[in-house]
């Protein structure tokens, strides 16, 4: 009896698939030129000051909860609260640390948000879902009354807020239009390519794990509680860095106020629109949070200017933001990037379906 | 296929319309821009849209009766705030630049969040911010804020003139020595803003201070009016704002405190505050700088040719003379007389911002001036200057009687003198962490 023992082709001998397809993204790069190049050449101050600065600052804050929301599974609503710890943070550091350059300045806010937000990610290790979101909304509660109670951390100013010092680098003033879409647009671009690249290494892949099961996660060896705790400490990070640019390249003042329970359901509502767990779900979300209401307050002004009583306008743009928001939310509940991505399939085998 | 098709269209449409606001067609005109930045959706609604019916009804008297400022006419545009500082940085990039040629020469920014975040910007584009009642008290000292406009009363000279008129009713500054004076206030940047000058006063008058915090939003205040009962103070300072009001003027008539003894603030002055708290609200009296009544001049004036004409912005007529209306009022008479006084140096033109902080810098309305614009009573002498962007500092107290308010006293006099220092002293602290100088106002 002879049996011929079946061998695999030879194809197989090698890795089934690629587990990091290197693409060149042309797309990509012609995007950092537009905007490293493009923008700050061909925008006015109203382009940059009241729409890209704004955008590119919800964006990197949609990326740090995504990073602890889409990605761990671990809701929070006390975004804001690490968003405040970030801007009165770099802000300490900038006023009682002389000569403290401002890259410093912003990393060590990240980092000093982070280390909060590793303290307030304790409790993860013990509770989960509603009730741990429970405790983010205390954090932020918290975060809020600590920065409204103790005036050391504005500087004894009789108004309660904080304003931006002068933001320099290497003795370039940064506090031009262009100069602050700048500094953001590399602060952003710079942290979406690590987290771009931390999703994709061991760490976010723990993190996914958690996510979808964190008891199967535990059986397959990974550390949860600490993981977990890891998540809260990056999110904060992003959040952090996010809170000093709102307050220093944006809005050039903040208060506690700056930082309320609003912003952070302003921000969960980014990720839960743009798309859970997706980096880019995190700017197209940021887009349309911030941009449509602008969009349509002009469209507002350009088609019943005068003719409509002003405060109906107003309420009429807002219901039609709220239409919109749910008949996206209907469309495709998980999001406008998974929406996106479908209709770029589509294009691909256009004009036939699949 | 087809479906599709349309739908792209549509997008298309969208899209080129949205491009076409966002390019004003451009035109030169004889024409001043007056932007305004309104809270008409939003927690602070009901309070702004009496507020912007003021101003509007004045831009539309002065364009249609006194056919504009020496022939300059007005033109003006909304944009919705919310009371926000991110949409008000919004309008304000939008508005900067003029509304089809016709330039801005003052912007108010209607909202504290705003202000804040605006004052920085506005002195690098030259655009001057006037911020009626609210905003830094420190911008006063004009030679390190050049662009900022604190008119009228801020919040050091309001807790000054409620000292004064304390003092006033109890016969005089020395019988203040010994007495208690309890401020009631909202816990937040607005609430604290009367600590120092409070605290200044009573080492200079030896009266006690007592601080009692109410948190936001202060539907609940039982805690700190037993509070007061306990420590019976004299007088009873009430800085809340919004809901807050109501709620402790009740309150204060569940303890027994005689709300005749309560003095609110400018943000706890209007009808909008003390109706709610109904009966026990008789009696209650409040600090304005520009008090309510549709009897002064002005108000005959609008009501001939704006409200009987139907082109008035009101559209609860019952409003009409409320403080919040005439707060509107005042501001835009403040800013169309700044530019008055610009064009006397500019001549008779559209001025830019620059031109309109001469103008503001330069403003000096004295009772013979507010007589013939028909302010006279509902505004105080106003004078400003490179070095004193407050001028005024007064205040009236008003009472309410259940169905309107009542004025009682003529114009209180803050003690500006006692508090610049403390304001001096803010000021050269925020020139020094900015790292600015401040001006040499005799070059000026």
């Amino acid at each position: 009896m002879t049996a011929t023992v079946p061998r695999l082709t030879a194809s197989f001998d090698d890795a089934p698939l690629t587990l990091v397809r290197r693409r060149w993204r042309p797309g990509l790069l012609l995007l950092l030129l537009v905007a490293f190049v493009g923008l700050p050449w061909l925008g006015n101050d109203y382009w940059l000051n009241a729409i890209l600065i704004p955008f590119l600052v919800l964006s990197l804050a949609g990326l740090g909860l995504n990073l602890l929301t889409g990605y761990t599974g671990q809701t929070s609503v006390g975004a804001a609260g690490f968003m405040a710890v970030g801007a009165f943070a770099t802000y300490g550091l900038l006023l009682r640390v002389p000569g403290l350059p401002l890259p410093l300045a912003l990393l060590g806010g990240g980092v000093i948000a982070g280390v909060v937000g590793l303290l307030f990610g304790i409790p993860s290790s013990r509770i989960k879902g509603f009730y741990l979101m429970v405790t983010t909304l205390a954090s932020q509660f918290f975060l809020e009354w600590v920065f409204a109670k103790f005036p050391w951390f504005y500087n004894y100013a009789s108004s309660g807020t904080i304003s931006a010092p002068r933001l320099e680098l290497f003795g370039h003033n940064l506090a031009t239009p262009v100069g602050r879409y700048l500094l953001t647009l590399s602060c952003v671009v710079l942290l979406t390519w690590v987290a771009a690249n931390l999703v994709r290494s061991q760490v976010g892949r723990n993190w996914m794990a958690i996510r979808d099961m964190d008891t199967a996660a535990a059986v397959i060896g990974i550390a949860v509680e600490r993981d977990k705790r890891m998540a809260f400490a990056v999110s904060s990070f992003y959040l952090g860095i996010a809170g000093a640019l709102w307050a220093f390249a944006y809005l050039g003042t903040a208060s506690a106020g700056s930082f309320d329970i609003n912003r952070s359901f302003q921000i969960l509502f980014i990720i839960i629109i743009g798309g859970m767990g997706s980096i880019v779900g995190s700017f197209i979300g940021a887009a349309f949070i911030s941009l449509v209401p602008i969009l349509l307050s002009h469209a507002g002004q350009w088609l019943f200017n005068g003719n409509v009583d002003a405060g109906q306008l107003q309420n009429l743009q807002k219901v039609l933001f709220g239409a919109l928001i749910i008949g996206f939310l209907i469309k495709e509940p998980e999001g406008l990037a998974r929406l996106l991505g479908d209709l770029r399939e589509r294009i691909r085998v256009w004009p036939l379906r699949f | 296929m087809h479906a599709t098709f349309k739908r792209s269209l549509a997008a298309i449409g969208l899209a080129l319309g949205a491009y076409a606001t966002l390019v004003p067609a451009a035109q030169a005109a004889n024409e001043q821009f007056f932007p305004l930045a309104t809270y008409r959706v939003g927690a602070y609604a009901s309070s702004g849209i009496p507020v912007w019916a003021g101003m509007i009804d004045y831009l539309r008297y002065i364009n249609d009766v006194e056919g504009g400022i020496n022939g300059v006419k007005l033109v003006w545009q909304e944009c919705e705030t919310e009371w926000t500082a991110e949409k008000g940085i919004e309008c304000y990039e939008r508005f900067k630049n003029g509304l089809n040629g016709a330039p801005v020469a003052i912007y108010a920014p209607n909202g504290a969040p705003a202000a804040y975040a605006l004052a920085d910007k506005a002195e690098a584009d030259r655009i001057p911010l006037i911020t009626l009642g609210y905003g830094r008290t420190e911008a006063t000292d004009g030679r390190v804020f050049p662009y900022n406009f604190p008119a009228m009363l801020t919040f050091y000279s309001e807790a000054s003139a409620f000292i004064n008129y304390v003092a006033e009713r109890e016969g005089g500054l020395d019988k203040l020595k010994g007495k208690k004076i309890a401020t009631v206030y909202h816990d937040s940047a607005y609430g604290r803003e009367t600590q120092g000058p409070l605290a200044l006063l009573a080492q200079k008058y030896g009266f006690e201070n007592i601080q009692i915090a109410v948190a936001d939003p202060g539907n609940e205040q039982a805690g700190q009016w037993r509070q007061v009962r306990q420590l019976k103070p004299d007088w009873v300072f009430l800085r809340t704002w919004g809901v807050s009001t109501p709620v402790a003027i009740k309150t204060a008539a569940r303890f027994g405190y005689p709300v005749e003894r309560i003095v609110g603030d400018i943000w706890a002055s209007s009808n909008e505050d003390v109706l709610p708290a109904g009966e026990a609200g008789k009696g209650y009296l409040a600090l304005t700088p520009y008090p309510g009544g549709a009897d002064f001049d002005i108000h005959q004036r609008i009501r001939q040719y704006i409200l009987d004409t139907g082109k008035s912005d009101l559209k609860d007529p019952k409003s009409f003379g409320s403080v919040y209306y005439n707060s509107g009022l005042v501001n835009a008479a403040i800013a169309v007389e700044a530019i008055r006084t610009g064009q006397k140096k500019f001549g008779n033109r559209p001025l830019n911002g620059e031109e309109g902080r001469w103008g503001l810098e330069h403003l000096d309305l004295g009772d013979a001036r507010l007589k013939e614009i028909g302010f006279l009573g509902l505004m105080q002498p106003l004078k400003l200057s490179c070095s004193d962007h407050e001028g005024g500092g007064a205040a009236k107290v008003q009472q309410w009687d259940g169905q309107q308010w009542k004025l009682i006293t003529d114009w209180v006099q803050a003690d500006r003198v006692t508090l610049r220092p403390l304001i001096d002293a803010k000021a050269a602290e925020y020139a020094k962490e900015k790292g600015v100088s401040a001006r040499d106002c005799a070059a000026q």
